[in-house]
Parts: structure tokens; C-alpha cells; sequence
């Protein structure tokens, strides 16, 4: 009887133990700083000009309960005539294996700046959004994506 | 596999200067070439790496797509209506498939 009851409290300080384990796993994660890909890029893109940080309407959820289908939905402001239009616009993930989840190249047919679709997200991260002017300036936003299942296939 | 099949929506019918909202989904795997089939192998990557809309053969919109983008990818985006036309729609695979579909849409 003795042995049975010592047993489960063994399991139990096994289990403990290996919660602090994966916590500590965790953070070492968090703790190396990688570089962050999405970052670089859009610096690359921009070749390195200045970027206005504006807030512009970048919608993704707060919180992705499933990585595998994100919404992700912008819409920029602009009058999209010939003197005055967004060219491209790229959406970026700073957390996914890849920082590059889609580029949206606009006309001035569209009479508007927006697009909707869905992307994948390996976990929580920034998304960043950057558009290009017709006249050659950047602006970009970010926004923060909580991912509760990982949507990437690991 | 089931069969890639693109779908969209638009509108038959908008006044002059309507901005009306376009919607395509297309059926896609879309392998990120991460993930794992049922063995533990490597399933090689294969999406659809552009999509491209036409308005009676002018290039409105153009999407570059990357492995991050879901499965059955769908997009949506605005066009303002200003004349009778036909859209083109087209999609490309990675394997140099096109896939493609049209509606037509009358402007009055």
C-alpha cells in the first residue's frame, strides 16, 4: 500500500519536473534571439529607404485558434489614380520558416486597395505589412497573432 | 487527390463606378514541402505560386503566392466597374499547370 501511494507521488514529481523542463526549453527559445526574417526583408525590399510605421487597416485575428487558415484582410486608403496609387503590397510573418506569405501587385482599374485571403501560421508572431506608392514610399504595420495550434505541418 | 478546381464569384451585374468585390477559391493542396504524409515522408513542394486577373485582357491583379498561404487559397479583392467586360482569371502551379476560368460581368 505504502509502495502504491509512493509511486504516484513520484509520477506526480516526475511530471513536475518535466513541466519546468519544457519551460525552460521554451524560454532557451525565446532567449536566443534569431534575426528576424521578416524584418531584413522588408529592408531588403525597400532597399533600404526609410519606412513610415502608419497605421494602416491590417485585419488578422488577435488570437488563431488554428494556424492552418488565418484570415488576413487589409485595406489602404488611397484615391488609386494614375498620380496616386499602392503598387504593391506584401504581407510578412516574422515567425514562419519562410517571411514571405504573399506580395499584391494593385492597378488603378481597382478603384480601391484591399484584398482578402488566408495564410498559414507556425506560431505566435508579427505580421507585417508593407505597401509601395507609385511614387517610390513605403509605409508598413505590424500586428501581433496569438496561434494556439500550428499551422506549418512542422 | 481530389481535382483542382478554381471557383470565384463576381458579380453579373454593377452600375458605373461600383466598387464591387471579387472572390476566387481555388481547390489546392498546397505542400509547403514541410509537411508529412502518413509514412513520415516528406511530401515534396507544390503550390500555386501566382495568380493573375485580366479585365477584357488588361492585367488588373496580380497575387505572388508563397508556401505560408492556406490550403485552397482564396482571395478576394475590389474592382471598380466602369464598362461591360470579361474577366480572366488564371492560376499557376508549381508543376507549370494553368488553370483557368472567366465570368463575364455587365455594366449599366
Amino acid at each position: 500500500m505504502k509502495q502504491i501511494k509512493m509511486k504516484i507521488i513520484s509520477r506526480r514529481n516526475v511530471l513536475h519536473l518535466l513541466g519546468g523542463a519544457t519551460g525552460t526549453v521554451l524560454f532557451s527559445k525565446y532567449a536566443l534571439a534569431k534575426p528576424n526574417l521578416a524584418l531584413n526583408k522588408i529592408k531588403e525590399i525597400s532597399k533600404n529607404a526609410k519606412v513610415d510605421e502608419v497605421d494602416l487597416f491590417l485585419d488578422v485575428p488577435e488570437i488563431a485558434e488554428n494556424g492552418n487558415q488565418v484570415k488576413v484582410s487589409f485595406d489602404i486608403e488611397s484615391p488609386m489614380i494614375e498620380e496616386d496609387f499602392v503598387k504593391t503590397v506584401y504581407i510578412l510573418a516574422d515567425g514562419n520558416p519562410a517571411p514571405n506569405v504573399a506580395k499584391f501587385s494593385f492597378t488603378t482599374d481597382m478603384g480601391a486597395c484591399s484584398a482578402t485571403t488566408r495564410m498559414r501560421l507556425s506560431k505566435t508572431q508579427n505580421i507585417y505589412l508593407l505597401a509601395e506608392y507609385n511614387n517610390g514610399n513605403f509605409a508598413m504595420t505590424k500586428s501581433k497573432v496569438k496561434v494556439t495550434i500550428g499551422g506549418c505541418g512542422g | 487527390m481530389s481535382k483542382i478546381k478554381p471557383r470565384g464569384k463576381v458579380p453579373k451585374t454593377a452600375s458605373v463606378d461600383e466598387i464591387i468585390e471579387i472572390k476566387t477559391l481555388i481547390r489546392h493542396p498546397m505542400h509547403s514541402g514541410r509537411m508529412k504524409d502518413k509514412d513520415g515522408k516528406k511530401i515534396p513542394k507544390r503550390i500555386i505560386n501566382k495568380f493573375l486577373v485580366k479585365f477584357n485582357g488588361k492585367q488588373v491583379f496580380g497575387m505572388d503566392l508563397e508556401p505560408s498561404i492556406s490550403t485552397n487559397p482564396y482571395i478576394a479583392f475590389p474592382f471598380k466597374a466602369k464598362k461591360t467586360g470579361t474577366f480572366d482569371f488564371e492560376w499557376t502551379d508549381d508543376n507549370g499547370d494553368k488553370y483557368n476560368m472567366s465570368r463575364k460581368m455587365t455594366v449599366s
